[in-house]
């Protein structure tokens, strides 16, 4: 296994990686528009405040699209094999992009349900990928 | 924006120029490079550099500026990726209808192919976008292969809605090469099948390597005067009728609608500016770096419904021959791709307009459209280019 691109850690999105530490998925909510916001960002993308609130998300998700990397990306080698990543619809109503794992990467499809796992990074963190609810 | 009509045939493009090699590789690069295009243009248009009072640049344009001894009034260093210099035609034309400037100079190089050979071979490590890169965080530690795989995402996304296939996907490859083999300048020019290219190596599913554009060096430019001006120079002008830009994301993740560009947005205002319907184009130069981009193009655009992309271009009809001419300098997939590759739209819509188009020369055009697609289909810019018939 080659080593993945370790994400940064953005001042914003603290709260995010800190709950990864938990295997928690947590979600930044603006508290004026009372809505979910991912990326976690400095101020809303809808109406520019500042006050926001982190709120646990289900872990649910469906797959929006999908793309087996036969050449590999970032981080990647050739060695590792083709993976799936995928653009996942949240219930919370957001997407964010993911690995979907846990069954072959040409067996993931649009509309597959899928659930949070979790992948340990090197400084304790954990990144969320995906897995085929059971 | 007034009554969306006021560009309208304001400013022409009077001078092009271009640059590429069968064997994807130019012997020059960087400042030399852009200044031979933009002499070049020149000529093409009979003006000279003490004629320029406006310059263009997806990058830092005052650079460029203070190289050429150009002391501009205008400048537009706007960088969205690929479809930069249609927004540059847009801007510039817009500057002189204003009345900021004269005669505005716009040019491109970039010789990925050849830099890496100067390098010993080692690739060029460059951040995808300049400034605060939330793409750092929230993707790159996924591994999408970029930028492939983010339009391989918009392709899976398209398929599973409209039942889009591979081999409708594929048609667009080969209807492209068809054009290609007509361009002695094209990197690639042998013919190909739709089963060529569904054998090709799978890179990002479900685009294979042939629904992939080229890496070659590559280096155009342009002239752009006031429609007035236009009249007394060397070559016949090419109305700027129509233009428009909208953008609406820059990571993949953050596109509204996967299978819905801002191509939708710019498209539809370009045509109204320009009084045009879709059925009124004689060519359509559409942004391929990938299959999935131009199909999105024909939707977007307005030639076919939404979803029908497939279907529509799997007849042929965009090779030589076809109801609808599209990319017929070979395009990003088979005739050059340095990169950023919207200048090229540009050059050969002006010179199918003129006529200089030789093997591949469209019988008696006098409207297309230049249909640049920046970033992972970030940023359309649609520009509706017209003879001198059309003023």
């Amino acid at each position: 296994m080659t080593q993945r691109a370790v994400p940064p850690v953005s001042e914003v999105a603290a709260p995010f990686w800190d709950a990864t530490r938990e295997r928690t998925l947590v979600l930044q909510w603006c508290t004026r528009c009372e809505q979910p916001v991912h990326y976690p960002r400095e101020a809303c993308p809808r109406c520019l405040g500042t006050s926001f609130e982190w709120w646990p998300a289900s872990g649910a998700a469906t797959v929006h699209a999908v793309s087996v990397q036969h050449r590999p990306g970032p981080g990647r080698d050739a060695a590792d094999g083709p993976y799936a990543v995928a653009l996942v619809d949240l219930p919370e109503g957001v997407r964010m992009m993911t690995n979907v794992v846990g069954c072959a990467p040409g067996a993931v499809a649009v509309g597959m349900a899928v659930r949070v796992a979790w992948e340990p990074l090197p400084d304790g963190r954990h990144l969320p990928v995906f897995a085929p609810e059971p | 924006m007034s009554d969306g009509r006021t560009l309208r045939g304001a400013a022409a493009v009077v001078g092009v120029a271009d640059a590429a090699s069968p064997t994807g590789i130019l012997d020059a690069h960087g400042r030399a490079l852009e200044a031979a295009m933009v002499r070049q243009a020149l000529d093409d248009a009979g003006l000279t550099l003490a004629d320029v009072d406006g310059v263009c640049y997806a990058g830092m344009a005052t650079g460029l500026a203070e190289f050429l001894g150009i002391h501009p009034t205008f400048v537009d260093g706007t960088t969205v990726g690929g479809s930069s210099f249609e927004v540059h035609v847009e801007h510039a034309a817009a500057a002189i209808a204003a009345g900021l400037c004269d005669v505005v100079v716009g040019v491109y190089a970039a010789t990925p192919r050849g830099d890496r050979a100067r390098r010993d071979g080692q690739a060029q490590r460059r951040p995808p976008f300049p400034g605060p890169n939330p793409m750092l965080e929230w993707e790159m530690p996924y591994g999408l292969a970029m930028p492939m795989g983010a339009y391989a995402l918009a392709a899976s996304r398209h398929m599973a809605v409209y039942g889009t296939t591979p081999e409708q996907l594929a048609q667009i490859a080969v209807s492209t090469r068809a054009w290609a083999s007509r361009n002695p300048r094209a990197r690639y020019r042998d013919p190909i099948t739709v089963d060529d290219v569904l054998a090709s190596p799978m890179q990002a599913s479900p685009l294979h390597l042939l629904d992939c554009c080229l890496v070659t060096d590559g280096a155009g430019a342009f002239v752009l005067t006031s429609a007035e001006r236009a009249r007394d120079l060397r070559k016949p002008p090419v109305l700027v009728l129509g233009a428009a830009t909208c953008g609406d994301h820059q990571m993949i993740s953050q596109m509204p609608d996967l299978t819905t560009t801002a191509g939708a947005r710019s498209g539809p205002a370009a045509f109204a500016m320009a009084g045009v319907k879709p059925g009124d184009v004689d060519l359509l130069m559409g942004y391929d770096s990938f299959t999935i981009t131009a199909l999105l193009h024909l939707e977007d655009l307005g030639f076919c419904a939404k979803g029908e992309g497939g279907p529509f271009a799997a007849d042929g009809k965009l090779g030589p021959g076809g109801a609808l001419p599209m990319n017929t300098n070979g395009g990003g997939l088979s005739y050059t791709h340095p990169g950023m590759y919207g200048m090229f739209l540009i050059v050969e819509a002006v010179r199918q307009l003129r006529g200089e188009c030789g093997d591949r020369q469209l019988d008696d055009p006098h409207i297309a459209v230049a249909h640049g697609s920046g970033g992972v289909l970030s940023t359309m810019g649609t520009l509706v280019l017209g003879t001198d018939a059309t003023r």
